[in-house]
């Protein structure tokens, strides 16, 4: 099951709002789909994205996928553990794959968000 | 509506859990349960393959051998009855229609083994260029085919045959029985490990695929989808026609030279490999591996120092084995030394690229060969 206190995007990136920041990753939907996951493209740290841009790119042994930023904001730090362990992000999407975390720039947009109920409606829909 | 062909072994696949898409008209396996551990089974291990939608096109008639040997770039004439030979067949501007494997039964019958995605061109090809008494019959409907590969691959086999597999060398093949099925047993691959490609009456080929696990339990054997099959066969160097070679690259340019017998008499495409070899290449498929993080994919261009685009990659990857990004590029003639600076272009980004020595990585293909004949 996808954590409660996530936010879901259709993109299928969660994101976990605490204060003014955020952090950001992969839906485990999403690692499944993509498969073995070897490298993540990180964005560096200060670069300001809006909501939609192109945050990052993970990289599966067979494509590479677009992850959009969930919500406006500044990159204050990215998951370095990443660069030499990319499969962490099909072990622990959640936790220990986080890829981003954001200082929000428009809080206000949250409220697009979907809640974790929306998202599993969601994804089942696209089987 | 497109409808996807299967294989004898589409139910399989299903019951064994694998990934189904498309794949040039197929509905087949990318993965079971995923790349990386199906790759490395090969590597370590043992794992099978469904290729049964190779094509399959065999040439009969007393000028079977002459004009094979007109057709392909290889030289035909130095099989020995059940010997293979890994060869090209180009058009008439020396491009490569596509690369294939010969299998002689004797000089008026051969077997050639084509790639899924050319199979009806090949024949169509084929059936066109061929000349005086020969015939060719395409019998892709009538082959399932089964690729069992890794350095367990003979171990495992050796349990099912009743002839010692050690009298099958490298690009050897011959008849033979499993589980009461007449078979060809092929000592070839598409790797870079021993193993064998076993061509199987299309029916049968479910049973067979049961009978190898069923002898393969302790090892154990992989089910292993394309996405393996792919990066198996790039860390090893070998072509995939539609990507690093194609009707507009000549063997010369691809790295192929050693299937090119010029001395063996005339075949389609010479002239134009003679006067590229007289004038000299304009470019080269080069191995290459980043020395910045990042992966390298088909299609990214390729530049030097000052941004000047010199090239593009044909294949590359995050390589499941050596844990390093690698790929295959045309690149001009002053880059293709071994230590030659490259910058592959990753979304608009200059990524620094060596080129390296290929393969990549020599696997156990080959270890098994044949006794030379005095």
């Amino acid at each position: 099951m996808d954590p409660q206190e996530n936010r879901y995007t259709k993109e299928h990136e969660w994101t976990k709002i605490e204060g003014n920041k955020t952090r950001i990753g992969i839906t485990a939907y999403a690692q499944e789909h993509l498969g073995d996951i070897v490298f993540v493209d990180l964005p560096a740290i200060g670069k300001s994205f809006k909501r939609g841009e192109v945050l990052l790119v993970v990289e599966s042994v067979k494509s590479a996928s677009d992850t959009y930023a969930p919500l406006s904001g500044t990159v204050v730090a990215v998951n370095d553990a990443l660069n030499s362990a990319p499969e962490l992000v099909n072990k622990d999407p959640y936790g220990e794959g986080w890829m981003v975390e954001l200082e929000l720039t428009n809080p206000a947009q949250t409220q697009d968000l979907l809640s974790a109920e929306e998202y599993a409606t969601y994804i089942a829909s696209l089987a | 509506m497109i409808v996807l062909k299967h294989t004898p072994l589409y139910e399989t696949h299903i019951k064994y859990g694998g990934q189904m898409v498309p794949f040039v008209g197929w509905e087949m396996p990318v993965q079971y349960k995923g790349i990386i551990q199906e790759h490395l089974a090969v590597r370590k291990n043992v794992g099978i393959f469904d290729v049964s939608h190779m094509g399959e096109i065999r040439i009969t008639g007393p000028d079977a051998l002459p004009e094979v040997n007109r057709l392909t770039t290889n030289d035909a004439n130095k099989l020995v009855d059940g010997q293979a030979l890994y060869s090209t067949m180009l058009n008439e501007r020396g491009g490569i229609v596509d690369d294939l494997i010969l299998y002689r039964e004797n000089a008026d019958n051969i077997l050639i083994v084509v790639n899924a995605a050319n199979a009806e061109k090949d024949f169509a090809w084929i059936r066109s260029h061929l000349q005086g008494n020969a015939k060719a019959v395409d019998e892709s409907p009538l082959w399932g085919e089964l690729a069992l590969q890794g350095p367990r691959a003979a171990e495992l086999l050796q349990h099912l045959v009743s002839f010692d597999l050690h009298t099958v060398p490298f690009f050897t093949f011959r008849h033979g029985e499993i589980a009461g099925v007449t078979v060809i047993i092929a000592r070839t691959g598409y790797t870079g490990e021993d193993g064998f490609e076993i061509l199987i009456p299309w029916n049968d080929t479910p049973a067979i695929w049961e009978s190898l696990f069923a002898a393969g339990a302790e090892f154990p054997l992989a089910p292993c989808g394309l996405g393996c099959r792919d990066s198996l066969r790039l860390e090893a160097r070998l072509s995939l026609h539609g990507n690093d070679i194609d009707e507009t690259t000549t063997p010369l340019e691809a790295g192929l030279a050693w299937v090119v017998k010029m001395d063996k008499g005339d075949f389609i495409g010479k002239d134009v490999l003679a006067k590229q070899k007289e004038e000299g290449l304009k470019r080269k498929l080069v191995g290459f591996e980043l020395v910045e993080p990042g992966v390298p994919r088909a299609h990214y261009k390729v530049a030097d120092a000052r941004g000047r685009e010199i090239g593009h990659v044909t294949s590359g990857m995050m390589a499941p084995l050596l844990r390093k990004p690698i790929g295959l590029a045309y690149v001009e003639m002053e880059y293709t030394p071994v230590g030659s600076e490259l910058w592959v272009i990753i979304r608009e980004k200059k990524v620094k690229a060596k080129v390296v020595p290929t393969p990549f990585y020599k696997g156990t293909a080959g270890q098994v060969r044949a006794t030379p004949k005095g």
